[in-house]
């Protein structure tokens, strides 16, 4: 239990919970304190808030918040949040987790949740490895890294998730890094007025795995490469925006993509008022 | 209360399938998530055409991973849940049949069995699953399993487990086998309000320090996403504010809860029918599709004289070890006769005082009773020189 005056934040955590299980210099819960700024910006009422991850480091972000949080099984939490928001529309349902969840484990969910355009806030802390079992690689360490499991560098390629989740058909795609907190907060706080799927990358540290083998000696060493090689650029080309930290190509962030189309909901609900005999 | 948009009462000529979907409307399911799996599609396509008709939701997911999780997410959202498979898709939902007993979630899962292992014959009867259903997810947990023998009962065991589920606060498996699933038959549907329908039990208001969940208790209220409580709904061993913990004193609490709330209402939940046990030497231990092969063999075999009885569980799990144990001590021995390769023979023989023979038959075909009259006449006259030599 923290003593003293309390936390600015106080009233949107479960204080009694803290303090929290991430490593010094994490990224993570600059992430949270994002996230409760751009919900305090929005003026959703606490109780329709509902806060779902699966299993990692990230993933223990939700049960922080004093919210309704669903702390499910690994990779399985966008399909849990499909069936509770087609199930009540109403919910503002934000999933928070993180890359090896979303998109190693969880990439046929996640995919599937973008075409079907459920009306989801998705935002994927991408730390570039497996934090939580001690920093193997995964489909998102960039290639020639090392990590506990590729020693020799990473042998494959990496995902681009925004590339990846505008062709998969998110309405919203964005990312942003844990130094560009102003940004991300407020690409947040417009995720929440999006109808439709709406996917936030954003590029975290890992100082005690990923940053030591790979030339950030702490979480500051690699936000100051983030400082000296991020490009903003809303209206970027998406095939070109891998991330690579050798510092020969710059990391391309941006506010990317925003169209709206129906949602799964949109549609169901014109069935359901077409068809339904019950009253 | 009349509900419009059920199924009409009256008689119903209708597949297994068909009837298992329509009493899921009935016991209050308005939420189906699932991926097509022969044989058991027949209750996902006509719960997307009749769900949106009663103002429910249908999707169908990307796999039976999804599937699950969805139904899951769904019930924690207010709705009566379901989804239906076969072995294949069976083995994908247990990580999440595994997350529904840990949270305590209200759902019902329909597991058509038939062939297997892997895709085996997957338009033939098997019933291979019958372990899986309660050994299936790691870790323990007290499963609710329900094996119809007739249409008339899948009409009436899916309303059943509805309200287990609800009772009970679990996934509860509905284990029907492909003959049951797919055959039609007469079926009688009462008025509505014939019907128990068990409501749900949730939380309406809480305090930031109250507990979300009272381990002491057998049944608590649930939270729902939406409703104000604040509540962490856990995949992790938790305490009673849901907050996860290593401590295995909490653990020893949580699953003391989970298993006792099953094992403590045994007796509520076991189902089970006798039939010509009486004065039976031979009890021969059958449910599903084979049960009704079994039946006729005990008519047979009673006009030929022999004293021979069935027992037929109607709830799979839990085990009914009562009333085997009572039986046995009767009987002069048990066959447990079943569509594998030995399964729930297991459980017999753990639960019986007289010896038991084991008689299994290939998946794929349903038994033909004049073959199991014939080898049931031979050992029992090796049972009779034995138990001569004994004396
Ligand atoms: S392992 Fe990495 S991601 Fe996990 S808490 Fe530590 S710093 Fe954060």
């Amino acid at each position: 239990m923290i003593q003293g005056k309390g936390h600015p934040k106080d009233a949107f955590l479960r204080s009694e919970r803290l303090p929290h299980i991430w490593c010094p210099g994490c990224g993570i819960g600059i992430v949270l304190n994002a996230y409760l700024n751009a919900l305090a910006l929005s003026g959703i009422p606490r109780e329709e808030v509902v806060l779902i991850s699966g299993i990692g480091c990230t993933a223990r972000l939700p049960g922080y918040a004093n919210a309704d949080s669903y702390h499910t099984t690994h990779g399985r939490s966008i399909a849990f949040a499909t069936g509770m928001k087609i199930a009540n529309p109403k919910l503002h349902i934000s999933l928070i987790s993180g890359d090896g969840d979303l998109f190693n484990i969880g990439g046929n969910h996640i995919m599937h949740a973008a075409r079907r355009n459920i009306d989801l806030n998705v935002i994927c802390v991408n730390n570039f490895n497996y934090g939580m079992t001690g920093g193997q690689h995964g489909s998102t360490t960039p290639a020639g890294s090392v990590t506990a499991s590729s020693p020799y560098g990473n042998l494959e390629q990496s995902f681009n998730l925004p590339y990846m989740m505008k062709a998969m058909g998110a309405s919203y795609v964005s990312r942003w890094t844990a130094l560009h907190v102003r940004q991300l907060t407020r690409s947040i706080a417009k995720s929440f007025t999006v109808r439709g799927f709406s996917f936030i990358e954003v590029l975290s540290v890992c100082p005690p795995n990923f940053g030591k083998d790979n030339g950030f000696a702490d979480a500051y060493a690699q936000m100051q490469y983030f400082r000296e090689h991020c490009e903003i650029d809303n209206n970027a080309d998406l095939h070109n925006a891998g991330v690579t930290f050798s510092g020969d190509r710059p990391i391309i962030l941006g506010d990317f993509y925003h169209k709206t189309r129906p949602t799964f909901h949109d549609i169901e609900r014109e069935i359901i008022e077409r068809v339904r005999v019950d009253r | 209360m009349i509900v419009k948009g059920l199924i009409d009462p009256g008689k119903h000529f209708i597949s297994g399938n068909f009837a298992c979907a329509e009493a899921a409307l009935i016991a209050g399911c308005r939420f189906y998530a699932g991926y097509p799996i022969t044989p058991s599609s027949e209750i996902l396509e006509r719960l997307s055409s009749r769900l949106p008709m009663v103002g429910g939701h249908f999707v169908e997911m990307e796999d039976e991973i999804g599937s699950m999780a969805a139904i899951l997410g769904a019930a924690n959202a207010g709705l009566k849940s379901m989804t239906a498979t076969s072995g294949p898709g069976f083995s994908l939902m247990q990580e999440n049949i595994g997350l529904g007993m840990i949270t305590e979630t209200p759902c019902v899962v329909v597991n058509e069995m038939r062939s297997g292992p892997s895709t085996g014959i997957p338009t033939r009867v098997g019933q291979g699953d019958i372990m899986q259903a309660h050994w299936g997810t790691h870790g323990d947990v007290e499963s609710i399993s329900y094996c119809p023998n007739s249409v008339q009962e899948m009409f009436d065991l899916t309303i059943t487990a509805f309200n287990s589920a609800e009772k009970y606060r679990q996934p509860v498996i509905m284990l029907p086998d492909q003959v049951i699933g797919h055959m039609s038959e007469k079926i009688v549907v009462k008025q509505p309000w014939e019907y128990e329908i068990v409501p749900r039990l949730t939380i309406s208001s809480r305090k930031a320090d109250d507990k979300l969940v009272d381990f002491s208790t057998d049944f608590s209220p649930m939270f729902l996403a939406g409703t104000g409580i604040r509540g962490n709904f856990e995949s992790l061993t938790h305490d009673e504010m849901g907050y996860p913990s290593n401590s295995s004193a909490v653990e020893a609490k949580m699953m003391n809860h989970l298993l006792g709330k099953i094992r403590d209402h045994r007796d509520s939940i076991v189902e089970f029918e006798k039939y010509e046990t009486d004065d039976a030497e031979t009890l021969l231990v059958a449910y599903g599709v084979t049960s009704r092969v079994m039946e006729r063999v005990v008519r047979e075999g009673r006009n030929k004289g022999l004293k021979i009885g069935l027992f037929r569980p109607i709830t799979i799990w839990p085990f009914p070890d009562r009333e085997i144990r009572k039986l046995s001590k009767r009987v002069q021995r048990i066959i447990v006769t079943e569509i594998n390769y030995g399964q729930y023979s297991h459980s017999v023989r753990e639960n019986s005082d007289a010896p038991v023979e084991e008689m299994h038959f290939p998946p794929g075909a349903v038994p033909d009773p004049d073959t199991v009259l014939k080898s049931i006449s031979k050992p029992a006259k090796q049972e009779k020189h034995r138990r001569e030599k004994g004396k």
